[in-house]
């Protein structure tokens, strides 16, 4: 079975770098670095992309992350036996709603509430950066990186669960008796000891941060640009991929998609082997469910 | 040095504990009255009263099962943390009702210090970072006090010749029978009143167990020390006090001559003599 899932996914990356090599070798190196997304002139360059995925799919984890971990501690350490199966429930559920499902909720809940109320008020007060300047459309980097965090919640919680689970007693005795209380028994026994497995979960949720399509594609702006502000919009790696393969008439341009995708495939296999490795070590590696 | 680590409580209580039965002319440390212990329904201990010397070695035998671990958590507030435990009885030290609504279990555990069955650092701390975490907890942060306390601490747990020239190493880089002693050092770096074991010495080879049980004799100059072993000669070997339990009941509880020689109970006779458990 593994070896089958490790055929398909060289097969995959093989057939991804027969299609993209009309562009490898017109422009080489220079389609990672190139920032000019040109189909008319025939010129390509996927830094808005990669630019694009990496910083919403960082947005997402810095917003997922404190929220997944403080629940996961929550579940494991503080809340009553009866209540940590339904709220762990009610996360996993958040996992099922379907990708475009929570995009249309976000292109006509989130984004209108996020432009009336939450991104003013960051203009207002967090202006004076270059992160939060220029006018707000709604549609943004920011708002993408919003719908990656709600995405990538329940993976980062239920792995972190998991690790903090595997967190032997004997390690929380060792600080009890010691005088600790509640929380400093979480911190010194139990996050110290599980800090390397919840960092290895935060690399799964960027690994399926990173490769998220539907959703971001919905409220991203799909604009290939590179701006500082996150109000304005971007583009990414996935959404790129998912718009223009029909349009993409020419041999050239089509190429230009594989390599996007081909991109993508290194990235995202790169982030989940890692995140595999760290988590591999605490034994609860079986129980996780595989990437994307 | 030395002298500075008793907290004057323990000198306080001497004075107030001397109302000790005709088995414990020393002060008392422990005063356990009518203790019954249930975990659900299921009732592990039975009307145990109990009065434990102070500066000196108690050791708790008894087979698996009959309840001395459970005694030995009660005395620190450590079953609290088992959520279907319930407890009814009293269990004062040094004078001071350790259950009294007023007192906070945290700091219960701060004057009673533990040592478990198996050792357990923390492993992603060095052996310094272990042996000062209590300390740090506690809000000390003076780098030249903790510098002090960590030799100290180490030197009374007999581990300080063995690791002073690798304090920063990692707590899993030594050997059973160190991590043991270096859990033991973290136990008395907080300056505990009195130090209870859970068969320390259990998951040890002939020699750490030998290392360990000359420096339970050495503590117990300082510390009031409680001891659960499940090693008879252990027991005679290091305590002055032995109480045996069966089935959740105290059968017996005297000095550790009597207990070996001459035990009144034909029950404890049976179980030293290895006849049974």
């Amino acid at each position: 079975m593994a070896m089958f899932v490790l055929a398909l996914v060289v097969l995959v990356g093989w057939k991804l770098f027969q299609g993209s090599q009309l562009t490898l070798h017109k422009f080489g190196w220079r389609f990672l670095v190139q920032s000019d997304w040109d189909p008319v002139n025939e010129n390509y360059g996927a830094l808005p992309f990669i630019f694009g995925t990496f910083v919403s799919s960082i947005i997402g984890v810095l917003i997922a992350l404190p929220l997944s971990v403080g629940t996961a501690i929550y579940l494991t350490e503080l809340a009553p036996n009866w209540l940590r199966q339904p709220v762990m429930m009610l996360i996993e559920m958040l996992a099922a709603i379907p990708s475009v499902i929570l995009g249309l909720w976000g292109i006509f809940v989130m984004v209108p509430w996020l432009r009336d109320w939450p991104f003013p008020f960051l203009k207002k007060t967090l202006g004076f950066t270059p992160f939060f300047q220029g006018p707000i459309y709604g549609v943004s980097i920011l708002a993408a990186g919003i719908i990656i965090a709600i995405m990538i919640l329940p993976i980062i919680t239920s792995v972190s669960r998991e690790i903090l689970r595997s967190v032997p007693d004997s390690q929380r005795e060792a600080a009890y008796a010691l005088g600790a209380t509640r929380w400093e028994v979480t911190r010194i026994a139990v996050l110290s000891y599980a800090k390397r497995g919840i960092f290895g979960a935060t690399m799964l949720g960027l690994g399926r941060a990173l490769g998220e399509t539907m959703a971001v594609t919905m409220v991203i702006g799909n604009r290939p640009e590179i701006a500082k502000s996150l109000f304005a919009p971007g583009y990414t790696l996935a959404s790129a991929i998912a718009n223009e393969f029909s349009e993409a008439t020419t041999e050239v341009y089509l190429s230009a998609i594989f390599e996007l995708g081909l991109v993508l495939l290194l990235v995202t296999i790169v982030t989940n082997i890692v995140a595999q490795l760290l988590i591999g070590n605490f034994g609860v590696g079986k129980r996780v469910p595989a990437g994307h | 040095m030395t002298l500075n680590s008793i907290p004057l409580s323990r000198l306080a209580g001497q004075a107030t504990g001397i109302e000790a039965s005709s088995v414990t002319p020393s002060p008392v440390a422990f005063d356990v009255r009518d203790l019954n212990i249930w975990f659900g329904s299921h009732q592990v201990l039975f009307d145990v009263a109990l009065q434990v010397p102070a500066r000196a070695v108690t050791a708790i035998i008894g087979p698996s099962g009959c309840g001395k671990s459970t005694l030995l958590r009660s005395l620190n507030r450590m079953h609290d943390l088992v959520p279907s435990a319930r407890m009814e009885g009293r269990i004062t030290l040094f004078g001071e009702d350790l259950y009294s609504k007023k007192i906070d279990p945290t700091l219960v555990r701060r004057r009673i210090g533990m040592v478990f069955q198996k050792s357990n650092p923390f492993p992603t701390m060095s052996i310094a970072e272990n042996v000062t975490v209590g300390l740090r907890l506690n809000g000390l942060r003076k780098s030249d006090l903790l510098q002090e306390r960590l030799e100290t601490s180490l030197r009374m747990a007999a581990l300080w010749d063995e690791v002073k020239d690798r304090l920063n190493a990692p707590a899993i880089s030594l050997s059973g029978g160190q991590q043991q002693r270096l859990c033991i050092a973290r136990a008395l770096a907080v300056q505990p009143e009195v130090l209870l074991m859970d068969e320390p010495a259990s998951a040890l080879d002939p020699i750490a167990t030998a290392h360990i049980e000359d420096l339970i004799l050495d503590l117990k100059k300082e510390f009031t020390i409680v001891i659960v072993t499940h090693n008879m000669q252990q027991a005679a070997r290091i305590s002055e006090h032995t109480a045996f339990f069966y089935l959740g009941k105290l059968v017996e509880f005297d000095t550790t001559t009597k207990i070996f020689t001459t035990p009144a109970q034909k029950q404890t006779e049976d179980y030293v003599t290895g006849r049974f458990g």
